[in-house]
């Protein structure tokens, strides 16, 4: 009975979380453009026009937050609103961005394609903001990406998708918090081949996020000596999944399951049915339990098997001063958890990517000297993140040290890979950045502005 | 997996799911029969039940069974009552006109939704099972919790079918069945029996969200499938008839579990489809409705 309380809804907490700074943050600005105001002219010591160059450049920089606040990717949204609420409250407590006040505006998108392009659009023409970010699932980002590249919206997603490097997107679409699908699966399938077996049986979303997975980790694994023998997609909206495992041969040495969305824990409760303790090797991608905790009833069968983490869950995987920094603001525990509910389990090995990038958006709008969504300003942020080539691990990149290739917009981390010992997950590798890196497949800066 | 095995899991699966069909488009089809009313909310009721369930879960704690008891019993008392309200405040003032109560159960259908997620929140919540047993066969195992779900959902058919045939009620459900008019004339309460109709066939979808619950999770989006499911069932077996709709939801249900699991559950969804298209195109009616 472990399952009831562990996702209770707090929306009503969130959206309290949301507009509260809003008025913080209009307040503040009110006072900080009264006080310039009161302090030119009372002092008389200042030429009259500096007033209005303090007054604009105190408005405070509006952040579109896309937010998957309801559909199948709810419980995502709420952790990356969590995460991005937290690192913009921080960012205002140390001053802003350029010395200017950050304000977050969030607007749902259904975690629906077409929704999220009325989102983008309602960002550009009501919200009036300067840049948009925060979107995870993989088609709501395919949806919305050309109608920010029409509208010359700066727009920086935290999908994990290769659609960004692909080429696929626009001039104007960043994933500079997150590595790409490519990248993980390419790191992993070396340790895959070599630690659990070469005869591989895939299970993926059929959708495009899943063919990511499918595309280049098949090329991944043949390049190991190994080899995809099946494949099995299952469609978006699936919610009963035994009727797949019977595809899976008895020969596969590998189950390799991928599965986003609200059906996750049946998907993997339904493997440990049919399979029992006898099943193949089992390599998941956390996505399949993200927000879950290992020690629901019906998981005790994963008990040896291996996950991919892009961020270790638990504490121990991966202990540096930034993580215990990051986990304290982001109200997270050292099991994962929030602080506030032990049983409400956090997306760990995504939701990073809202915080890092909330500080490369930081970076960029310092270094470019962007002040306004103007064409030209805009053209100077988007070069300045193309100029980026490498984050530190610090308090603002705490899941570790990144290089960025400017020419596909794209990060590169190091990814983890975890066992589950005694009901949690244990880190047994970590990647080097190398080993997921590949060769460019587009270069956006030869693209028009 | 050899032919034997995997006829038997496909067999299961489709026994499963041609169960919990039955129950929810039996509700359907006797809302149609009765009221002439294309209940397009039918499928929030089902939704109604799960949620219901899994908050009925939270309440009891670790009680696993207790939890259980008063979810299968709570959920679909709470279920019908919002349903006797939704007939008098909306079908009825609608005059139950079939064009008016399509576009009126279409709106309850986004209320009884959204109200859901305001309160329920967007997440799934997984409820566990009364039993956690599992069956081991040399080949697979099987969750003995399914089994549980297709003997209360058999038992709850029969139940059902015992009510409409062999009770005063069902007697009196099928006299305004056949003919409204002379009902009323012979002094059959018409109004309290759309009532009692329209809350039965939500109880029988809240039923079977409740058994589905701890195998799939409770969602505010999930309606939708048993929906379209039951309309498909709905059809085929011919609107209104009882005997058609059960029939129907086993031949959907079991063909759907034995193509899915030998073929790909898309396939079962497009044969199913097409079926329903050759049904339309050739008897209107359904297999056992009236000739149109």
């Amino acid at each position: 009975m472990t399952g009831k309380k562990q996702q209770k809804p707090s929306l009503p907490k969130t959206s309290a979380l949301i507009e509260r700074p809003k008025l913080i943050t209009r307040r503040r600005a009110l006072q900080g453009i009264g006080a310039a105001a009161g302090l030119a002219a009372g002092t008389g010591l200042m030429p009259g026009f500096t007033r209005y160059i303090q007054a604009s450049s105190s408005e405070p920089i509006k952040l579109g937050f896309q937010a998957h606040r309801t559909g199948i990717g709810a419980t995502y949204g709420r952790w990356y609103e969590q995460v991005s609420t937290a690192a913009v409250k921080l960012i205002n407590e140390s001053g802003g961005i350029a010395g200017r006040q950050v304000q977050m505006i969030a607007e749902d998108d259904g975690t629906d394609p077409k929704r999220g392009a009325e989102v983008v659009e309602k960002f550009a023409t009501e919200h009036k903001v300067d840049i948009v970010f925060g979107t995870l699932f993989s088609h709501v980002v395919i949806g919305s990406a050309p109608r920010a590249g029409e509208l010359k919206m700066p727009y920086f997603v935290v999908s994990e998708g290769h659609h960004v490097a692909s080429g696929k997107l626009n001039r104007y679409v960043f994933q500079p918090g997150i590595t790409d699908v490519r990248a993980q699966v390419s790191s992993m399938a070396p340790w895959i081949s070599q630690n659990l077996g070469k005869k591989v049986t895939m299970i993926f979303p059929d959708y495009a996020f899943g063919y990511d997975h499918r595309d280049y980790f098949s090329a991944a694994i043949e390049k190991q000596g190994g080899k995809v023998t099946t494949l099995l997609p299952i469609p978006a909206t699936e919610s009963s999944f035994t009727k797949y495992f019977p595809q899976i041969p008895t020969d596969t040495d590998v189950i390799y399951h991928v599965m986003v969305g609200p059906g996750v824990l049946t998907f993997v409760k339904e493997m440990g049915e049919f399979y029992g303790s006898s099943h193949p090797q089992l390599f998941g991608f956390i996505d399949s339990l993200e927000a879950v905790d290992f020690a629901s009833p019906g998981l005790e069968f994963l008990e040896g098997s291996h996950f991919w983490e892009a961020y270790p869950r638990y504490a121990d995987g991966h202990p540096t001063e930034f993580d215990k920094f990051y986990r304290s603001k982001v109200g997270v525990d050292d099991n994962g958890a929030s602080i506030a509910n032990p049983k409400e389990i956090s997306t760990y090995s995504h939701m990073f990517g809202c915080w890092e990038t909330l500080y490369v958006i930081k970076q960029a709008i310092e270094q470019s000297g962007y002040q306004s969504p103007t064409p030209a300003d805009k053209a100077k942020l988007v070069e300045a993140v193309e100029s980026m080539t490498s984050f530190a691990e610090s308090n603002e990149h705490p899941q570790g040290d990144k290089t960025f290739v400017g020419r596909i917009h794209q990060c590169f981390g190091h990814q983890y890979i975890s066992q589950v010992e005694k009901g949690r997950l244990k880190v047994v590798h970590r990647t080097e950045i190398a080993d997921g890196t590949y060769e460019p497949e587009t270069d956006y800066t030869t693209k028009p502005l | 997996m050899s032919l034997g095995p995997h006829l038997l899991l496909a067999f299961l699966e489709g026994s499963v799911s041609a169960f919990v069909l039955a129950l929810t488009a039996l509700g359907l089809s006797l809302v149609f029969g009765v009221m002439r009313v294309v209940n397009v909310a039918h499928g929030e009721f089902f939704m109604l039940g799960a949620v219901l369930a899994s908050a009925f879960a939270g309440l009891t704690g670790d009680h696993t069974t207790f939890g259980f008891l008063l979810a299968i019993i709570g959920s679909p008392l709470i279920v019908g009552a919002i349903a006797v309200a939704a007939d008098r405040l909306v079908l009825r003032r609608l005059d139950y006109q079939p064009e008016a109560t399509i576009v009126a159960t279409i709106g309850l259908l986004y209320i009884i939704q959204q109200a859901t997620l305001m309160t329920y929140g967007p997440d799934a919540h997984s409820v566990a099972p009364l039993i956690n047993f599992h069956l081991r066969f040399p080949w697979f195992g099987y969750s003995g919790y399914k089994l549980v779900v297709m003997a209360v959902a058999a038992l709850l058919l029969l139940a059902t079918w015992y009510g409409i045939t062999r009770t005063k009620f069902g007697l009196i459900m099928r006299a305004t069945q056949f003919d409204r008019e002379t009902a009323t004339a012979f002094g059959v309460p018409v109004d309290r029996v759309y009532a009692a109709v329209f809350a039965l066939g939500a109880m029988l979808a809240a039923v079977a969200g409740v058994l589905i619950v701890p195998i799939r999770q409770a969602h505010y989006l999930m309606g939708l499938d048993p929906l379209l499911q039951s309309f498909i069932v709905v059809i085929i077996g011919g609107l209104g008839s009882l005997r058609g709709t059960l029939i129907a939801a086993f031949i959907i249900g079991i063909s759907d579990g034995m193509i899915s699991v030998f073929f790909a559950p898309t396939l079962g969804k497009i044969l199913a489809t097409l079926l329903v298209a050759l049904v339309l195109v050739w008897r209107p009616g359904g297999l056992f409705g009236a000739k149109a």
